[in-house]
């Protein structure tokens, strides 16, 4: 079975994220990515074959070559996801607030 | 309520960890308490209208935690915490897996590690969760995720009414 990278494992390679950062700023094509990175085309095919499968990158053929642009709505989804966790202990702990200052209560 | 307490909420993600602080207005033993009891765990660990109920709970090193996360619906998630370490008062660390409702695990889990520390009366807790993916911190989300959306449908309608 072959398992679908994940947005972790794609952001937690220091090239990947610096590809990111380069092409959120505008699209380039993999040897222009090589030559930036001083990487070998092999090398950048690798880091945007995972930056693809997780739709963090799309490209665009542009002629005959391909540029890739950055996909910042994945981005928004996972933020929206975050948002929702941080939420979720925000909750919960005022919840343990009230919780904690009854018992405190009782206790007098 | 105290609203000088601290709250922190920080994703590393190269890390894959999530670092939560947060400061409550009560003695480092009483915090400590409703981390580690069952029956005050029960009382707060679910964001409301979701509720929590331990099954049974085994607070030692290689004990476990066997508890539902229960929507205002009656659907249930199950899930296992198994401490690995625990130090009283100051730190403890466990393993966190979903499971079934027979308890039997969904591998991999969740590491979480907490630490207490008082000054002044307001004790400090500070969380750290390390998940191997984003697929695992989305499904850890998830339910919560549904009934925000629930709740704030509810409300809209409300509102239309």
């Amino acid at each position: 079975m072959k398992i679908k990278p994940d947005i972790f494992q794609a952001i937690a390679d220091p090239t990947r994220r610096a590809i990111l950062t380069l092409i959120a700023i505008q699209a380039l094509t993999p040897n222009a990515m090589a030559e930036k990175f001083d990487m070998t085309r092999q090398a950048v095919s690798k880091h945007i074959k995972v930056l693809q499968e997780c739709d963090l990158i799309k490209p665009q053929p542009l002629g005959r070559e391909i540029h890739y642009h950055f996909n910042a709505q994945k981005m928004q989804e996972f933020d929206h996801w975050l948002a929702q966790f941080r939420k979720n202990w925000e909750t919960q702990f005022n919840q343990l607030d009230q919780l904690l200052s009854t018992i405190k209560e009782q206790k007098k | 309520m105290n609203n000088d307490l601290l709250f922190d909420f920080n994703l590393d993600k190269a890390a894959k960890t999530v670092y939560i602080t947060r400061e409550f207005n009560a003695p480092q033993a009483l915090v400590w308490d409703a981390f580690t009891k069952a029956e005050l765990l029960d009382q707060w660990s679910a964001p409301a209208p979701i509720r929590a109920k331990t099954k049974y709970m085994d607070f030692k090193v290689g004990g476990r935690r066997f508890y539902a996360m229960i929507s205002p619906d009656g659907s249930e998630g199950w899930a296992v915490q198994e401490y690995t370490s625990i130090t009283p008062k100051t730190n403890f660390k466990m393993y966190n897996t979903f499971a079934n409702k027979d308890g039997d695990r969904e591998l991999p889990g969740s590491e979480w590690d907490h630490h207490f520390s008082e000054q002044n009366g307001i004790t400090k807790v500070s969380i750290a969760i390390f998940n191997e993916s984003l697929a695992r911190l989305e499904k850890m989300i998830e339910m919560g995720f549904k009934e925000g959306i629930t709740v704030n449908l509810n409300q809209l309608e409300g509102l239309l009414k």
